[in-house]
């Protein structure tokens, strides 16, 4: 099982700025090991935020986003309290979420 | 992993409360400490911590006096191998290709690898080569600034050769200097440092042509 | 003879070519970048939990462990490192600390982790309590103690570590460590002969390594050190590491630690 993600949200001017560290390797399946055997890719591919229950962002990551990956966005008409969900899915199918609340 | 106290030397000092250990105490202490703290790895191996006598004088507290370091830089003058054929200067490709490359004689790299030049990572030396190091002086126009036309040329025989000292032994003209002594450890063979002569003085090499 | 001293003159003046300060400042802009989202906090997170779970043969927790500053006091203890312990009666820094109290509270095998490579078996959750135990100090400024002997003598020690030159190169810690202001390539040198200033050299340790994706304690930096300085390899927490430590720590005096920040 994967590590948690590190999640802080604040509340800024009328909404919220969320930053999230994920814990992922983020292979991109280019790289040869000592033996010269390439990696193979293990990489997150979806990503997707949600304020109390309602998805605000999704994306689709691929093999240019690092290892360890650090993620920052603001949301709209997020208040103390509100809670938000991160959820991500990798290219092993492997999933992870996790929350927190907005301070 | 050390789970007992310093070494005997170290823990008759650290019994004695009453006086403050003296600084030759301390060296000896420092000594035990040095070689009970270090195992032999790859291709270094523990002989590496037996200092000679330029390294112990270089690594004291106060730098050697100006008589100590004229004599030791004779010393070390007198173990400069120079070239057999009179052939002072190779090919700056090379040398170009040696100056970057910063591996060999640590424990990760393998046995029989030839180790590269490290020069970069303390010297400026190309226009080209933005990624240089400060500890030791630029090298750019090394050879345009001296003057050099043709390193071949008997005219420029004093700069070839005490290039080639400083390349083989730089402690021979400067005692307790940070470079490192690549002819005389064996880090460089005479043809790499050829090569290396020809990227420092042959005007068509990229540290004095651009 | 006097013609070479001449020409040394003139490169002296000449001075580097003029691409020096645009790369400095984009590389300062860089890490200005870096710095927030440091993903050292998901090891520090790792490091919290692992603190407080019961672990290994004894089933006990951290919790009980003695960093310096009394049983399970965290905060302020890093910055006070290393330092002497009367249980063992040593003079140690955190990773060496961290071993003694995973074998005396909770059963370990002290050795056998300390000849674990990095990144490997335990060697992997020390990186998460270095992380934690430092983050607890995080804007402190460091203060190590000499009131004994033994501290005062392994700084002396520690001074002599850090000016031995040895091996093909002649290096010793001072090579590229003795003056402010030098770099090796792009990547600048702390001078740690001096107190450098918050946040950098002896106070920037542990630290999130951008470029390899780990996380590296003090002993993983030494130890890389060593690798490149060309000599044997140093014992994990060997007496000449702890050494070292109290050195850097005690030239540091006064410098806020920044620990674990993040590096190129």
């Amino acid at each position: 099982m994967s590590d948690p993600m590190r999640i802080r949200a604040q509340v800024q001017g009328s909404g919220a700025i969320v930053r999230v560290l994920m814990s992922h390797e983020m292979e991109t399946g280019l790289r040869k090991d000592a033996a010269g055997k390439t990696i193979p890719a293990w990489h997150i591919t979806e990503v997707t935020a949600a304020l109390n229950g309602k998805t605000v962002l999704s994306a689709q990551w691929g093999t240019a986003i690092a290892k360890n990956p650090f993620t920052q966005f603001t949301v709209k008409g997020a208040k103390a309290g509100d809670k938000i969900t991160i959820s991500w899915v990798d290219n092993h199918g492997d999933k992870r979420t996790d929350e927190a609340t907005i301070a | 992993m050390n789970l007992k106290p310093l070494t005997l030397a170290g823990a008759a000092l650290l019994a004695g409360c009453g006086t403050a250990p003296s600084p030759q105490d301390l060296d000896r202490a420092t000594q035990g400490v040095i070689h009970a703290s270090f195992r032999a790895q790859g291709i270094a191996t523990l002989d590496r911590l037996n200092q000679d006598e330029l390294q112990q004088a270089c690594s004291a507290e106060q730098a050697p006096s100006a008589e100590v370091a004229k004599r030791l830089e004779a010393a070390q003058f007198a173990t400069i191998q120079w070239p057999g054929d009179g052939v002072y200067v190779g090919d700056w490709r090379e040398g170009e290709k040696l100056a970057q490359n910063g591996r060999g004689m640590t424990w990760t790299d393998p046995a029989g690898v030839p180790a590269g030049g490290n020069c970069y990572n303390c010297h400026q030396m190309s226009k080209a080569e933005i990624s240089y190091g400060t500890i030791g002086p630029s090298l750019y126009h090394y050879g345009k600034l001296r003057s050099v036309a043709n390193p071949a040329d008997p005219a420029a025989r004093e700069i070839v050769k005490y290039t080639w000292g400083k390349l083989w032994n730089a402690k021979a003209t400067n005692a307790c200097s940070n470079m490192p002594r690549f002819g005389h450890a064996g880090v460089l063979s005479p043809a790499q440092i050829k090569d290396l002569m020809a990227l420092l003085l042959d005007p068509a090499s990229p540290v004095n042509a651009q | 003879m006097r013609a070479i001293v001449l020409l040394g003159a003139l490169v002296a003046a000449a001075g580097p070519a003029p691409a020096q300060t645009s790369t400095a400042d984009g590389i300062a802009q860089y890490r200005a970048l870096l710095a927030d989202g440091n993903p050292a906090e998901l090891w520090e997170a790792k490091g919290e939990a692992l603190w407080k779970q019961p672990r290994g043969p004894k089933s006990a927790s951290l919790e009980a462990c003695d960093l310096g500053k009394g049983p399970g006091v965290v905060k302020g203890a890093f910055v006070e490192l290393p330092r002497w312990f009367a249980d063992t009666q040593r003079v140690q820094d955190l990773e060496s600390r961290l071993l003694s109290c995973m074998q005396a509270l909770q059963g370990f095998d002290a050795a056998a982790i300390a000849a674990t490579p990095f990144g490997k078996g335990e060697q992997v959750n020390i990186e998460a309590l270095v992380a934690y135990v430092s983050a607890a100090s995080r804007g402190l400024r460091f203060n190590l103690p000499q009131s004994r002997a033994e501290e005062r003598q392994m700084y002396e020690v520690g001074k002599r570590v850090f000016h031995f030159r040895a091996g093909p190169y002649d290096f010793a810690c001072v090579s590229c460590h003795g003056e402010a202001g030098k770099r090796i390539r792009l990547q600048d040198l702390p001078n740690l002969t001096i107190n450098p200033g918050d946040g950098v050299g002896f106070a920037a340790w542990p630290a999130y390594r951008v470029s390899s994706g780990e996380l590296w304690g003090m002993q993983r930096r030494l130890n890389d050190c060593y690798r490149q300085q060309r000599f044997p390899y140093p014992g994990y927490a060997s007496d000449a590491t702890i050494a070292l430590g109290v050195y850097m720590g005690v030239q540091a005096k006064g410098a806020q630690s920044s620990a674990p920040s993040i590096k190129r």
